[in-house]
């Protein structure tokens, strides 16, 4: 293992030349990509030739078992921004990375005791079905087609992000039309995906993916811990010695804790993290996949054993990046820390200029790019259905559209998402990617929680109360973020350049999500029509029992 | 069916343990989130090595999670799964 010894200047170096190496590795990089394009692709023409129904591009025909789906709802959530992201965050800011990776798991409690099995037993398709059920059918329907398809964008935007990072470092790519041509081709290939494939397929890809990220992300956390014989402690001094900062490395406050403002972002950001999860389409609807109640349970469960034990992974690799790089290199190669765990591969595998360093860096690049291109697939297939099952059949067509058109509509929804998605893509780069994604989160549990909470839950709720908690969640989040540092005013900021960011916040979640809870509290208080009593004792008794589900 | 008996028994056992459980595990994470920010000389304590309060402190989450993600799905199984099912079999039959 002598080889795997670091020196300092050593490492500067080698991860100088990361670069040049990687881009002499590349036709290894791309071969490994390939084979998982050419593998998926054939998973879904064959999902596609078993898609005939609605049913079956919408919800996969219902007949996953509890660990297929856990394992699909597990590829859906770790995203890049698990992946890249979190292990970025960790690298640069220490402690305060970690807090993603515990938000992001405690909040699979509220989707398994409060809103899995309830959902499965009261919708048919999308998250839209619940919410309809007892109120008004086309006002509410826009609205939750509106929220999905924004919380599924900002949550895009960050998988394209990630997408634009890892091409650059791994194929050499600076140039911006390189980097637009592999976005572009992210964006053809999840469209293919989600029109031939539909539910099915995207399943199966999910499911694929997530065992390469977690094999992947095993070898790695298994090589770091080898490298300090197995001695987390040894390996956290590293780190923290290694990072310039000492001590403080693992403490709390390194990025939170410099003024009031930045610890009321730190709450905010944990407050969205715990509440958000319940309130994303792409990860509710995959709780349509199985057959019963039960099932979904059965994969909640899957879901956060797996997901449990990859986020403590990424405790070892943002502090393996810490201690094995310095700071400057993972700054110069991606402002926002991004791509902190590629690095680390390189680095633990023998450095720039050897054969296991490039292979370990290939394999890795090509299980995020394998991440992204899944979950931006599941984002498009959230997103799609609710416009053509929520908008197109049921608001523009007022339940008049058949199956067939349905499906077509959702293809074709697919398409245009896909290039909106293309388009936004290179905006977003320095950013860092756990960040876009909290943002995501933010929106989903001030404009979709609230609503799905009171729609089970509260016999009162009225679809006046459900718009006003949806579209206040929504504006009031979206709002925020574009008045917030993540937009102007700062460095790192979207648009450097201009300063209109009067909000401080980074992240809204502290204001907005309660706004979304009061809003449809109020609504419904305000509202001068009646509950409607009887829908809502059918919601409730088959949300409870499954009596008529789907 | 909403105003038997029979369903609210199985309405109140989901609620009555859902409800408290979920207020218990937010109350928790927020006193972590809270504990990290404004108590950093508690979290900062060493305990062992380079392991610090605030580690343990973020590892315990993990660990309660896994075990309050067991302890309701027992519960589900025992005192929900058979009330539901028997509920469910009586309406479709009767239907």
């Amino acid at each position: 293992m002598s080889t795997l010894s670091v020196h300092p200047a050593q490492s500067v170096q080698s991860t100088v030349l990361a670069a040049n190496e990687a881009s002499e590795h590349r036709p290894l990089i791309i071969s490994l990509f390939a084979v998982f394009v050419v593998a998926t692709l054939i998973i879904t023409v064959w999902a596609g030739r078993q898609t005939k129904s609605a049913s079956d591009f919408y919800a996969g025909g219902r007949q996953f078992t509890g660990f297929q789906n856990g394992l699909a709802v597990s590829g859906d959530y770790m995203s890049a921004a698990s992946f890249l992201g979190i292990a970025g965050a960790i690298a640069l800011f220490g402690y305060d990375g970690f807090l993603y990776s515990i938000g992001f798991l405690v909040a699979w409690l509220v989707a398994l005791l409060l809103v899995a099995e309830p959902l499965r037993n009261s919708g048919r398709y999308t998250m839209g079905d619940v919410l309809a059920y007892r109120m008004r059918q086309r006002p509410v329907r826009t609205a939750a087609g509106t929220s999905t398809i924004v919380v599924s964008i900002f949550y895009l935007l960050a998988q394209m992000a990630g997408a634009g990072v890892l091409v650059s470092l791994l194929l050499g790519i600076t140039s911006d039309a390189g980097k637009i041509l592999i976005v572009a081709l992210v964006g053809v290939l999840m469209i293919v995906y989600v029109t031939i494939g539909g539910m099915k397929g995207t399943t199966w890809v999910q499911m694929v993916k997530a065992v390469l990220l977690i094999a992947g992300a095993l070898l790695i956390t298994f090589l770091i811990l080898l490298k300090f014989n197995f001695n987390l402690s040894d390996l956290l001094g590293t780190a923290a010695s290694n990072s310039g900062k000492g001590s403080a490395f693992l403490e709390p406050g390194l990025k939170y804790g410099v003024s009031s403002t930045s610890k009321l972002d730190f709450i905010s950001l944990g407050v969205a993290l715990v509440l958000g999860t319940a309130g994303l389409p792409h990860i509710l609807i995959r709780f349509y996949t199985v057959p019963t109640a039960q099932v979904a349970r059965k994969s909640v469960n899957w879901a956060i054993g797996i997901i449990g034990a990859f986020y403590l992974m990424t405790i070892v690799l943002g502090f393996g990046a810490a201690a094995l790089l310095k700071p400057g290199e993972i700054i110069a190669s991606n402002k926002a820390g991004n791509t902190a765990a590629p690095l680390a591969s390189l680095e633990i595998g023998g450095g720039g200029d050897s054969a296991g360093g490039a292979i370990l860096l290939a394999v890795i690049s090509a299980v995020a790019f394998a991440t992204i291109l899944a979950v931006v697939a599941g984002l498009t297939l959230a997103s799609s259905s609710s416009f053509a099952h929520d908008i197109y059949a049921n608001v523009i067509r007022r339940g008049q559209a058949t199956e067939k058109e349905e499906v077509r509509a959702a293809r074709w929804a697919t398409v245009a998402i896909g290039v909106v998605s293309i388009a936004l893509g290179a905006l977003a780069r320095d950013l860092n990617v756990a960040g876009l994604v909290a943002l995501a989160f933010a929106v989903a549990a001030s404009a979709n929680l609230p609503t799905i909470l009171y729609s089970l839950f509260w016999k009162k709720f009225t679809t006046q109360g459900a718009l006003w908690s949806i579209y206040g969640g929504l504006t009031s989040s979206v709002g925020l973020v574009l008045f917030s540092p993540v937009v102007s005013g700062k460095a790192t900021s979207m648009f450097p350049d201009v300063d209109f960011a009067w909000f401080p916040l980074e992240n809204p979640g502290l204001i907005s999500i309660p706004l979304g809870f009061l809003l449809g509290w109020l609504g419904t208080l305000l509202s001068k029509e009646e509950p409607d009593k009887e829908k809502y004792a059918e919601l409730e008794v088959r949300s409870l029992t499954g009596t008529g589900a789907h | 069916m909403q105003q038997s008996a029979e369903f609210g028994e199985l309405r109140t056992a989901h609620r009555s343990f859902a409800f408290p459980l979920t207020i218990a595990f937010i109350a928790w994470y927020l006193l972590y989130v809270l504990l990290s920010n404004y108590a950093g000389g508690f979290m900062d304590t060493k305990l062992f090595g380079n392991i610090n309060v605030a580690l343990v402190f973020g590892l315990a989450q993990f660990l309660t999670t896994f075990l309050i993600a067991w302890w309701y799905s027992r519960h589900a199984a025992t005192k929900l799964d058979p009330k539901a099912e028997a509920i469910k079999s009586r309406m479709e039959g009767g239907a």
